[in-house]
């Protein structure tokens, strides 16, 4: 599918999907463009997993459509199944078989695309080649994950939740090689709860919340939508009961003031102007700071600022 | 057709990885250029369809569970070895006996088929008691003799039947009819012929039904089942390479425990070949659609193996794998020739025992068909991937 190429690589509409008691899906539209990697946020239980599941055809929405590559489930299973590349959320691979073995198995289920020697070369497996899946990391099985999706050279490729559990090491490693994929013009729909995982991989990104989308756009454009570059954050012991909060708020250059366990959290534009002087406000409040931490404004912080909550401590 | 797939098989796990490893220093050059035109563009080979793939998978995957392959090979040969030393037929057997007096003493140690032991009476009563004599001979009033056993143990009575005639013979009586034996041990009619047929059944059965539940639902737990459904995986091959890796299988299962009964104990297999690989067929594929319907839709491994047990269990018990099913009351009999386990091992022990043709073994075979095609169609029906 050419890039320029004004219909959609995936187009969701109006997607609802329940379990039981349980909405999972409530009412989604998403839009990914050819040739981009879009990101899917959000917290455990947010609907990510069950959109993803029924994108793939593995899940029959209650209600909704789904256009991937200008095709529909119900009428182009077959060749859409050949142009898609899944990598499931912890799915366990055979482990008696060996990482070439695997391979070849799923290479054999598609038309075309590079061979299970090649595979094992573009997630740089070549050492475990005739390791039985049982004996491999956690990394390198998560790769091997990405190699059985790869193995049938696919347009668009789902991952989901491709370094959930692994150390940062491994998952910066796989952050390569979805660049490197993504590199070859091809479509990519991530999910993922790490932010910094999708500010890093993802052109555009939706945020997802109790089966609705809450905010969309570009990693940076969500940071900017909270109008705030910096969070500060500081820590007063046993005497945040008594302190001033509105007087806080009216310090220039602080957008919002929030006080979680003890902890206060501000977001802020001119980060050189509103610590000087919420250090003097903090004196003459005579309040005593036991700790200041101060970062760049991130996903996690528009999250939060939308949500109130946050992320992976649910 | 089928011995051709099994040599194309067999090439392939030649070509696996550790195959090549081991031939290292001779063949490297041709199976490289081999698999170097395997790569090409063009359509795929043979080993490289995804049947074939699914099947050689299947296979690898059962071939190193080491404890699977304790209970489908060594089990029915270490039972079978067993259990035929314990009950294998001893040449004519010697029973003991005792008397209180020299001259019954010395009358008995005629028979030979008598071992005589001269006891004092305390002692004598205490080895009738315990059963370490069958029988104890004492002298009556008038030179009678007295026979004290146990008259419901066959032993006792045949004691009683040799020690009369050797007593009578000593006192003089003529056979009026002159008698002589001919030995017929044939085998065929001991109890090892019939255990073998009958553990071939129960392997049948035991490896289709753990073979294929265990590993169905393993796939579905660590939802590899979904993830093969989310490639252009054709449905139909995964439960078709499950039955072909099945009869490879049984090619090997079937054949170590016949091969063992027939070299070891001499079982004899008097039906032909064709017709007994027929009934093992047959009979393995309906254990499979019966194992393959037990885990339809099970999501553990214990939900699976409880059901998988509440099956196999009434069967090893009723179906006469180790005794005869004509045990049983007549008004279960119908109950238990239906069920699959009999079936197979009545037409196997028919095959083997009596050389049945297949036409002969015709009920068994429509019991297996109807438990294979209705297992199957319910499984299919009731089957989920995820």
């Amino acid at each position: 599918m050419p890039a320029a190429s004004p219909t959609p690589a995936l187009r969701v509409t109006g997607l609802r999907k329940s379990y039981q008691d349980v909405v999972a899906v409530n009412g989604l539209d998403l839009e990914v463009r050819a040739g981009e990697c879009f990101g899917l946020l959000g917290p455990n239980g947010a609907g990510k997993t069950t959109t993803v599941e029924i994108c793939e055809g593995l899940t029959a929405p209650d209600s909704g459509e789904v256009e991937l590559l200008g095709m529909h489930w119900s009428s182009d299973a077959k060749e859409l199944r050949q142009r898609l590349g899944i990598q499931l959320q912890d799915t366990q691979l055979s482990e008696k078989l060996t990482v070439h073995e695997t391979l070849r198995l799923f290479r054999s289920f598609f038309e075309q695309g590079p061979g299970a020697d090649e595979a094992i070369a573009l997630v740089q497996l070549e050492e475990k080649k005739n390791s039985r899946v049982g004996n491999l990391s956690g990394g390198q099985k998560q790769r091997l994950a990405l190699a059985c999706a790869l193995v049938g050279d696919p347009d668009f490729l789902f991952l989901d939740e491709p370094t959930t559990g692994l150390d940062p090491q491994a998952r910066r490693q796989l952050w390569e090689l979805i660049e490197q994929f993504k590199s070859s013009g091809r479509t990519i729909l991530l999910t993922t709860h790490y932010m910094d995982e999708a500010e890093r991989l993802c052109e555009r990104v939706a945020i997802m919340d109790n089966g609705k989308q809450i905010a969309f756009g570009t990693p940076r454009e969500l940071i900017n939508s909270i109008c705030a570059e910096h969070l500060v954050a500081f820590s007063a012991g046993a005497k945040s009961q008594s302190l001033d909060l509105p007087a806080l708020r009216k310090i220039s250059g602080v957008r919002d003031v929030r006080s979680e366990n003890g902890t206060v959290e501000m977001q802020v534009t001119e980060l050189h102007l509103a610590v000087p002087s919420l250090l003097a406000e903090l004196t003459r409040q005579n309040i005593p700071l036991t700790e200041l931490s101060t970062h760049s404004a991130t996903l996690e912080d528009v999250f939060v600022s939308l949500t109130g909550r946050h992320l992976r401590d649910e | 057709m089928l011995p051709l797939f099994f040599v194309f098989i067999w090439l392939n796990i030649l070509q696996s990885p550790k195959a090549i490893q081991m031939s290292e220093t001779t063949a490297i050059p041709e199976i490289r250029a081999r698999e170097a035109e395997k790569k090409s563009p063009r359509g795929k080979t043979f080993a490289e369809h995804a049947l074939v793939q699914l099947t050689i998978v299947r296979f690898l995957e059962t071939l190193r569970e080491p404890e699977a392959l304790f209970w489908i090979f060594a089990f029915p040969i270490l039972l079978a070895a067993g259990l035929g030393l314990a009950f294998r037929n001893k040449p004519a057997e010697v029973l003991k006996i005792a008397t209180t007096s020299p001259a019954l003493t010395q009358s008995l140690q005629q028979e030979k088929l008598l071992a005589v032991q001269q006891m004092d009476p305390y002692d004598a009563e205490e080895a009738l008691r315990t059963g370490k004599i069958a029988l104890l001979a004492v002298p009556g009033e008038n030179g009678t003799v007295v026979y004290r056993y146990d008259d419901t143990n066959p032993e006792g009575r045949t004691a009683r039947m040799l020690a009369d005639r050797a007593v009578q013979q000593a006192a003089g009586r003529v056979d009026p009819v002159r008698a002589s034996d001919q030995f017929m041990r044939e085998p065929g009619s001991r109890y090892i012929d019939f255990l073998i047929p009958g553990l071939i059944g129960m392997n049948l059965m035991g490896s289709a039904i753990w073979g294929m539940g265990f590993t169905v639902v393993d796939a579905r737990r660590k939802k590899l089942l979904k993830r093969l459904v989310a490639t252009p995986m054709p449905k139909q091959y995964f439960l078709l390479a499950y039955l072909l890796s099945r009869i490879l299988m049984l090619v090997l299962e079937v054949g170590i425990v016949l091969g063992f009964g027939a070299w070891i104990f001499h079982v004899p297999v008097r039906g032909s070949l064709l017709s007994l690989a027929v009934v093992c067929l047959l009979g393995s594929l309906a254990f499979s659609a019966l194992g393959l319907l037990l885990a339809s839709r099970a999501k553990t491994i214990e939900a699976a193996s409880g059901l998988m047990n509440a099956v196999m269990l009434p069967m090893w018990i009723a179906s006469g794998v180790f005794f005869s099913a004509q045990r049983f009351p007549d008004v279960v009999q119908p109950f238990i020739k239906a069920l699959p386990l009999t079936a197979a091992i009545d037409a196997l022990r028919a095959n083997m025992l009596q050389g049945a043709n297949l036409a002969q073994l015709a009920p068994q075979m429509g019991v297996l068909a109807a438990w294979m095609i209705v297992s199957f169609v319910l499984a299919l029906k009731l089957f989920r991937w995820r």
